[in-house]
């Protein structure tokens, strides 16, 4: 008889069974673990690269699809130049390759969908953010999120197609889209204003950001200047790894 | 599982790969990510204090000032972060673990220590990996005020370990007779989190 099948925590082989571009600088891969575990909106995967002289490189990257039983995933990975996990990924993978992964994992930057959630992310934080998204709108329960998410310009944005909706509001800080009402800039007190005068997502909500360190703090020091409490934020900076 | 090629990967500088860095970790350089997954919070040093209990024969609070009334630490050496950033060569200063420890006179049956801080963080360690010049509260680093984001005013440190237990913004230390798991290891971080080992998640 056949041992347990691995956890989340133990590193196997999974598949790529889909490359997509995101932006000009950022790809998604589907992958095919080989024992899937259903991960929850928030978690992320760590990604193993190992060279023949036995070296090995790992870099953690957010699941932007929502739990389904696919048993598949979809990562998206950001491309920074001199990251060697990153560079890899986006030059050389190809659809069919094996790469070793664990996960899912984490368990503080998560959500259950089973109560209300307003998300705040800075460019590529936007990934645990859209598997929350995902999450929400495929269980019928996009009353539950609002996504407020700021981007330099319109060719930053992660998922276009697949953003627009009443739940999102897609901020601009260097050039905004023509017809935007919105001067280009950071986050600001205004453009948290409408979701929190909501009674759903002022008080009840937990809140979910994601972004560099600096957009963390920056939108973290809005949302508690507006009176959010800090025990109900969650922070996940993206460091400058590659 | 055996470690398994990936098709086209060389890797590259192992050559010049630096013996002071553990497996799996990258020279950050001049970089000092930020990862906590907390609002940074605003601390006044004339606020703060730092406080060891618990399983001591004299629980002990010290305030900005009394701290540094205490004979001043240095570490100089290496971090390294479970996200696999390690930062060589770093000098903090600050106050070590064994002259908070010296004051409040650990019991006996205490075996493990619970870093908490000011934001609700907390870290469990053995009480040996806390004693005998391993660890510190830091409230300089490379010659400069502990910045906010990296845990100032001080924050622990014990730079034999993954970074996330050095509790930012630490608040004090708990002695306890037994292990009791802290906010990352609740979340399937491991209990010790030794680099070296690649002690990073529950089971490792």
């Amino acid at each position: 008889m056949a041992g347990a099948p691995p956890g989340p925590t133990s590193w196997q082989t999974a598949t790529v069974v889909a490359i997509t571009d995101e932006t000009a600088r950022a790809k998604t891969f589907r992958i095919a673990a080989e024992h899937p575990v259903r991960h929850q909106p928030g978690q992320h995967f760590v990604v193993r690269l190992t060279a023949p002289d036995g070296y090995t490189a790992s870099r953690s990257y957010s699941v932007a699809s929502a739990p389904d039983d696919s048993g598949e995933v979809e990562l998206t990975v950001e491309r920074l130049e001199g990251g060697e996990v990153s560079t890899f990924l986006h030059d050389v993978v190809e659809v069919g390759d094996e790469l070793e992964v664990r996960g899912p994992i984490g368990g503080w930057f998560v959500w259950d969908g089973a109560s209300p959630a307003l998300l705040v992310g800075g460019g590529s934080g936007v990934v645990p953010l859209m598997a929350m998204l995902r999450y929400a709108r495929r269980t019928g329960r996009s009353d539950r999120v609002r996504l407020v998410l700021s981007v330099r310009s319109a060719a930053d944005v992660y998922y276009a197609d697949e953003l627009p909706g009443p739940e999102c509001n897609v901020i601009y800080t260097r050039e905004a889209p023509a017809g935007s009402t919105r001067a280009p800039g950071h986050l600001e007190a205004a453009d948290l204003a409408a979701v929190l005068a909501d009674a759903t997502f002022g008080v009840d909500a937990a809140t979910y950001v994601c972004g560099s360190a600096r957009f963390a703090d920056a939108a973290s020091s809005v949302l508690v200047d507006a009176g959010v409490p800090v025990a109900r934020i969650r922070v996940e900076r993206f460091g400058p790894t590659g | 599982m055996a470690k398994k090629l990936t098709r086209g990967f060389l890797g590259r500088g192992r050559a010049e790969r630096d013996p002071r860095l553990p497996p799996g970790q990258y020279d950050a350089g001049t970089q000092w990510p930020v990862l906590s997954a907390e609002v940074t919070p605003k601390l006044a040093t004339d606020a703060w204090t730092f406080t060891v209990d618990g399983l001591v024969e004299q629980p002990t609070t010290w305030s900005w000032d009394e701290i540094h009334a205490l004979p001043e630490s240095q570490y100089a050496g290496d971090i390294h972060c479970v996200t696999t950033w390690s930062k060589l060569g770093m000098v903090f200063t600050g106050v070590s673990v064994d002259t908070l420890l010296a004051a409040a006179r650990p019991l006996p049956t205490a075996t493990h220590v619970l870093a908490r801080s000011h934001t609700g963080y907390t870290t469990n360690l053995p009480l040996d990996d806390v004693i005998l010049g391993k660890a510190w509260v830091a409230w300089e680093a490379d010659g400069v005020a502990l910045s906010a984001d990296h845990g100032g005013p001080a924050r622990l440190l014990v730079p034999h370990l993954y970074f996330w237990k050095s509790a930012k913004w630490v608040s004090g230390l708990q002695l306890l007779d037994h292990d009791e798991p802290g906010f990352w290891e609740q979340n399937g971080y491991h209990d010790r989190g030794d680099p070296w080992l690649e002690q990073r998640y529950q089971g490792d």
